[in-house]
């Protein structure tokens, strides 16, 4: 099992509450940086202990590293609006009521950052149409940087299915898996999904399927049909002691490369060796070349998750297979591409598709729910 | 912020660096420290040491549990 990434697993929760806890300024945070904050304290994020200190995030604009050189590639920031009623050394305390985090925030400084760096840095462009940047120029450009203590949140839906990165560990150790391949989705699966995951399976242990859950757009699979397509496909084609599944909870930024490796490294921390990197992995629009996910692990020899790149697949009539341009001769005519959007139409549409697209048992599946999808 | 120095100077033979900066010709090292840096994060990155566990046998208990109550784990 790898290390934790940067050497140790972070787990920054207080043991005991402090009756004067509730006295520090209150400062409420969004829903998804209250996720970074539960990320941060259950070691998902490590070895983040807490937001960017501006060391950090100058360092990772000019050299995808934290100060440390730990490679990291997407800066975890807290902005704050009334940023003159708090000073550094200040503790205060950050609320969100969707996830009723409680933490403690120490501020070890404050400052400004010039947001078209980090935008062209982290995202490789400074188009406020990009959906990351666009996130990133609706904070304040001033941020606050400091450790953070969890003291408490609340169980919320899915939970079941919430692992942290000390339990993956345990579970992976259990289960006697050495190696561990991670599967990243934020989509039911299809017959395509199953090829790469059953492809990387051959050469590790385990596979773990780890679904991004969280806020969605308007016409996104809902999470629990998601959940409940990928328990239908584990339950009938895969070997149960092959393959779990847990889920992050975390926002996409859509930052293509960058988040390419901050996906892998989030996964090394839950203990897995290998990270399958698809096509234009958390890419968006034509923002990113379809391969400039893979190649920018060359620029990590010290990622310590081995990444598997997989190109975009097909069904090959003459092959009679699944297959990628890679393996297979034949041209687009004798090819029936696995299209996500296809697939939502005939769903869409109360149709199971095709067997060689989707499996009757996923299909059925997501067709019991009336609405599947987000509306 | 106080400027902290980012970049140290190392000695290598100047040989070694001849074969290197032959070597690096046409990839997409654009000098000899890119180079050389890629070099020793790869070695050192091999030769991380083992950390303790950060949890206890307390800790791994308790993960257990939850772990067995969730299905998981039989």
């Amino acid at each position: 099992m790898p290390q934790p990434h940067g050497g140790k697993l972070i787990t920054r929760k207080m043991e005991n509450k402090a009756d004067d806890l509730f006295e520090y300024p209150k400062i409420e945070v969004s829903t998804n940086l209250s996720e970074d904050i539960l990320n941060i304290a259950n070691g998902v994020f490590s070895p983040l202990e807490g937001f960017a200190v501006y060391n950090d995030l100058e360092n990772i604009v000019a050299d995808k590293r934290l100060s440390n050189d730990t490679p990291w590639t997407i800066p975890i920031l807290l902005d704050y609006q009334k940023i003159n009623e708090i000073k550094e050394g200040d503790t205060v305390l950050l609320t969100n009521d969707e996830t009723g985090i409680k933490a403690i925030l120490e501020i070890e400084d404050i400052y400004d950052f010039d947001q078209k760096k980090i935008a062209q840095a982290v995202f490789r462009t400074m188009d406020e149409k990009h959906p990351g940047v666009s996130l990133l120029y609706n904070m304040n450009n001033r941020y606050i940087g400091g450790k953070i203590t969890l003291v408490e949140n609340k169980e919320r839906e899915f939970d079941q299915y919430n692992l942290t990165p000390m339990e993956t560990r345990t579970l992976f150790k259990e289960k006697g898996w050495n190696e561990v391949v991670a599967f990243q989705t934020r989509n039911p699966p299809h017959i395509g999904h199953e090829y790469v995951q059953k492809a990387a399976l051959t050469i590790v242990d385990g596979l773990f399927i780890n679904p991004i859950i969280g806020k969605k757009k308007v016409g996104d699979f809902r999470d629990d049909v998601i959940l409940e397509s990928y328990e239908a496909l584990m339950k009938n084609y895969y070997p149960k002691e092959r393959v779990t599944m847990s889920i992050l909870r975390t926002s996409m930024k859509y930052g293509g490369p960058s988040e390419a490796i901050h996906h892998a490294i989030m996964r090394k921390n839950f203990g897995c060796t290998h990270f399958i990197v698809g096509r234009d992995h958390a890419g968006v629009g034509d923002y990113y070349g379809p391969y400039d996910a893979h190649e920018i692990f060359k620029e990590f020899p010290d990622l310590g998750i081995t990444p598997i790149f997989f190109r975009s697949f097909s069904r090959c009539k003459k092959c009679n297979s699944v297959v990628s341009d890679k393996v297979c001769p034949h041209g687009p005519e004798d090819q029936i591409n696995f299209s996500g959007k296809k697939i939502r139409e005939l769903l869409n549409q109360g149709q199971i598709p095709p067997e060689d697209m989707m499996r009757k048992e996923v299909a059925e599946t997501i067709l019991k729910y009336k609405h599947p999808f987000v509306e | 912020m106080t400027e902290e120095k980012k970049f140290t100077t190392i000695s290598i033979p100047t040989p070694l660096a001849e074969k290197i900066k032959k070597r690096i010709e046409g990839t997409g090292f654009t000098s000899l420290s890119s180079y050389a840096t890629y070099v020793l994060r790869e070695v050192l990155s091999g030769m991380d040491e083992e950390t303790e566990e950060a949890f206890t046998k307390d800790d791994e208990e308790r993960v257990k549990n939850r772990l067995r109550a969730l299905g998981y784990l039989d």
